[in-house]
């Protein structure tokens, strides 16, 4: 009888199976929808549809507006956390961390309704403030996967390189902006990246804080259940250049250190 | 006069982790301007913690730090004069070589004096400029022998690079005092052979006061003027190279400095001391009858014609070392280790001469483990984190224990024991070690072995309480083992606790 003969690389068998069918499959056929119109011949005719349209040129400017600012928020609120959690000497600080992570366990839906119902309390109308809506529920959605990052980043940081620095004259205030914060700066740009891209495109937020303003995800939303596969596809592809060139300008940032996150690419 | 040239001095300094372990203990210490001293010690006794305490990383639970004079025992590192080189190396990754070095200079602020237009001079607190701070880093970098490695990058450099570039990081804000804190642990052995040589030559030339860190005995007694032998958070001894190597005040020190031979001996005479079944003269001046502990070193011995010799033993093994021989001889149950220029057979029986500035004598410390216990309800007795069975009826002369366990008196008395406390005297070869951690009554593991020529003593440590069993026996066991103590009942003396007098 044949022995059947294992390779360690045929291990990733499945995953490629899953790669091919689920992601590059699609991706040919978004291209093959984005560069043809509705009697199936070539044409850029959507693509320059994208970058005349007022609608989609405004939707992009307003979805970088909400992911920066979240990102920002995000950052400014997660940097001190995971600082503090980071350096305390509390012995059940991984408590503390989990109360911070907690969120993420509990279903997207509950939490943003839950969201929802507090700021309506708060706010009345909660249609009245779009943008500032926007940017409370992905903050509230993507906080913990900034804090993660920071957090790894600053407990890996060797705590002899600031007795060095202090050593040398450095005060408190001149450790952290000379030493802690440039060597965190991998932390912060994978937390960056991990909420960046999607607050630009996650618009089911929006959805349920009854928000009218569009996105690039409700963009692309809109145009498929219009059953204009051809606009909403091209879309994506622009979306996904976007994507790869932050991508792509962050890692070179990160390269500088040896030992880079390269959680995207 | 004298206390002024002290440039740093630590009086009856303590440090205390976590309110119960104790890392450093009544350390006293004086270190004059401009010395190469040295905290020479086994891993975990305290002398980083020490070095720490004096950078200001670590507050001394008590104590006080002085440097020229005055209390810096709670100033923050950055306002005290003395620069640390990390064990390893605490480069900053994200800076290159000459913002390393730079790092301290761009932070400093020096007083230079001005005439103003009247004629009035004033100073004035200002940073250093970009040509000063050039300036100095270049010499750091010459002083270390690595000019033009300005730009590269601190991760592109080998060990032995970096660990100048902390050198030079350190020195170049010139310190009053450099700390250094094993500095040479993480190269191999040539490199390392090569650094002691320059860290001694830079010590001359900057005149700058070092304080080395370091477990390796040679380092210590090859770079240091000044060496303090530490042990278990407290000093052993404070001397010159010769005077510890020489001169050793303890068994510790002895055993931890370089090659000994210690052993159980007794003083006969006026300057005689008898071990090995012989008697020596010797010229440490002790008392008739006192029990001492003899060192004699390997180089020490003469080998000699067996008629001639103090000593007769046969050669049990000849090893060449390079320089010398290393002989194993065993007289009788003895073995003694000599080195040698001249080889031995093995086998062949050979004389041994001890000249009397050979021998060095010490008071014996541990000749009796002594323990505050207490009886427990089962007449059996409590102490150093463990309970023994012992013979009770010891505490009363004539007395006698009935079948319920209670002890009566020779006068009739019943007395229930249960609680009260006691004096607990055990002799260090009365206790034996057990693999089977449950076979005695206490539990804990070797924390010192020394040999004694025909057996080894041993410092057992309890995890607890850590209580010491100090114990002789002459099988090889390994520091680190966990084992079982085991005490006879009849070797445990007892004597009730004087009643207290308030």
């Amino acid at each position: 009888m044949k022995k059947l003969r294992f390779n360690r690389s045929q291990l990733c068998i499945p995953y490629a199976v899953f790669l091919i069918l689920f992601v590059i499959a699609p991706l040919f056929v978004i291209l093959y929808y984005a560069f043809t119109n509705g009697q199936g011949k070539f044409t850029f005719d959507n693509f320059a549809n994208f970058f005349t349209s007022t609608n989609t040129l405004g939707t992009l400017l307003y979805s970088f507006a909400v992911a920066i600012v979240t990102t920002f928020v995000c950052l400014v609120l997660a940097y001190p956390t995971a600082y503090i959690l980071a350096r305390s000497n509390f012995k059940k600080k991984y408590v503390l961390l989990l109360l911070f992570i907690l969120p993420m366990w509990i279903n997207f839906t509950l939490r943003i309704t839950a969201l929802k119902e507090i700021l309506s309390v708060i706010e009345g109308n909660i249609a009245a403030y779009p943008f500032l809506n926007s940017v409370i529920g992905m903050t509230f959605d993507f906080l913990p996967f900034m804090i993660l990052p920071l957090y790894t980043s600053l407990l890996k940081l060797d705590k002899s390189l600031l007795e060095a620095a202090s050593d040398l004259g450095a005060n408190r205030f001149t450790v952290f902006f000379r030493i802690t914060l440039p060597l965190s700066v991998p932390g912060i740009i994978s937390g960056v990246t991990m909420v960046l891209l999607p607050s630009m495109t996650n618009y089911v937020v929006l959805d349920m804080l009854y928000n009218s303003t569009y996105i690039m995800g409700s963009l692309i939303g809109s145009y498929f259940s219009a059953y204009d596969w051809h606009n909403g596809s091209m879309i994506s592809i622009v979306l996904l250049v976007i994507i790869f060139i932050v991508t792509l300008v962050t890692n070179r940032f990160s390269d500088k250190d040896t030992d880079a996150r390269r959680t995207i690419l | 006069m004298g206390k002024s040239e002290n440039i740093i001095e630590l009086i009856n300094v303590r440090k205390v982790f976590d309110d119960e372990t104790i890392a450093v203990d009544c350390f006293n210490l004086e270190v004059k301007k401009g010395e190469f001293v040295t905290f020479l010690g086994p891993s975990g006794c305290g002398k980083t913690t020490t070095l720490r305490m004096i950078a200001g990383f670590e507050l001394p639970t008590s104590g006080q730090i002085l440097l020229n004079g005055e209390d810096i025992s709670r100033l923050p590192p950055n306002k005290r004069p003395v620069n640390t080189v990390f064990q390893k190396y605490a480069l900053f990754p994200h800076l290159n070589v000459y913002e390393n070095i730079a790092f301290g200079l761009r932070l400093k602020k020096v007083e230079n004096t001005y005439v103003n237009k009247e004629g009035q001079s004033y100073t004035k607190k200002q940073k250093l400029t970009k040509a000063e701070i050039d300036k100095k880093v270049k010499t750091a970098l010459e002083i270390v022998d690595l000019e033009g490695f300005e730009k590269r990058s601190v991760s592109t450099l080998s060990g032995g690079q970096q660990q100048r570039i902390a050198i030079a990081r350190a020195i170049v804000n010139e310190p009053e005092i450099l700390l250094l804190d094993e500095p040479l642990g993480a190269l191999d052995l040539k490199m390392r052979k090569e650094m002691q040589i320059e860290l001694k030559k830079m010590h001359e030339r900057l005149g700058i006061t070092f304080i080395y860190v370091t477990h390796d005995q040679e380092e210590a007694l090859a770079m240091s003027d000044k060496v303090v032998v530490i042990n278990d958070g407290e000093i052993q001894q404070i001397g010159t190279p010769t005077e510890i190597y020489n001169e050793p005040v303890n068994t510790f020190v002895a055993d931890f400095i370089g090659e000994s031979n210690i052993f159980n001996g007794a003083v006969v005479g006026k300057l005689k001391v008898k071990f090995c079944g012989a008697t020596f003269n010797c010229l440490d001046d002790y008392e008739i009858n006192q029990l001492v502990d003899v060192v004699v070193r390997p180089e020490d011995i003469k080998i000699c014609d067996p008629k001639e010799g103090q000593l007769k033993g046969k050669v049990i093994s000849s090893v060449f070392k390079g320089v010398h021989y290393e002989i194993t001889v065993g007289i009788g149950k003895f073995e003694i280790v000599i080195q040698s220029t001249y080889t031995a057979d093995v086998g062949a029986v050979i004389g041994l001469k001890i000249e009397p500035d050979g021998i060095h004598l010490m008071e014996k410390v541990y000749t009796v483990n002594k323990y505050d216990g207490t009886i427990t309800k089962n007449n059996a007795v409590q102490f150093g984190d463990g309970e023994f069975e012992c013979d009770v009826t010891q505490l009363y002369e004539g007395s006698h224990l009935d079948e319920e366990g209670y002890l009566i008196t020779a006068q009739g008395e019943k007395i229930d024991l249960t609680g009260v406390e006691v004096n607990v005297e055990v002799d260090t070869h009365d206790i034996q070690m057990s693999d089977d951690i449950n076979a005695g009554g206490a539990q804990g593991n070797i924390i010192s072995m020394i040999y004694k020529g025909d057996h080894y003593r041993y410092i057992v440590r309890t995890e607890e309480n850590e209580e010491d069993y100090v114990l002789s026996c002459p099988d090889l066991w390994n520091t680190g083992d966990l084992v079982g103590v085991i005490i006879p009942k009849e070797k445990i003396k007892l004597t009730l606790k004087p009643a207290e007098s308030n």
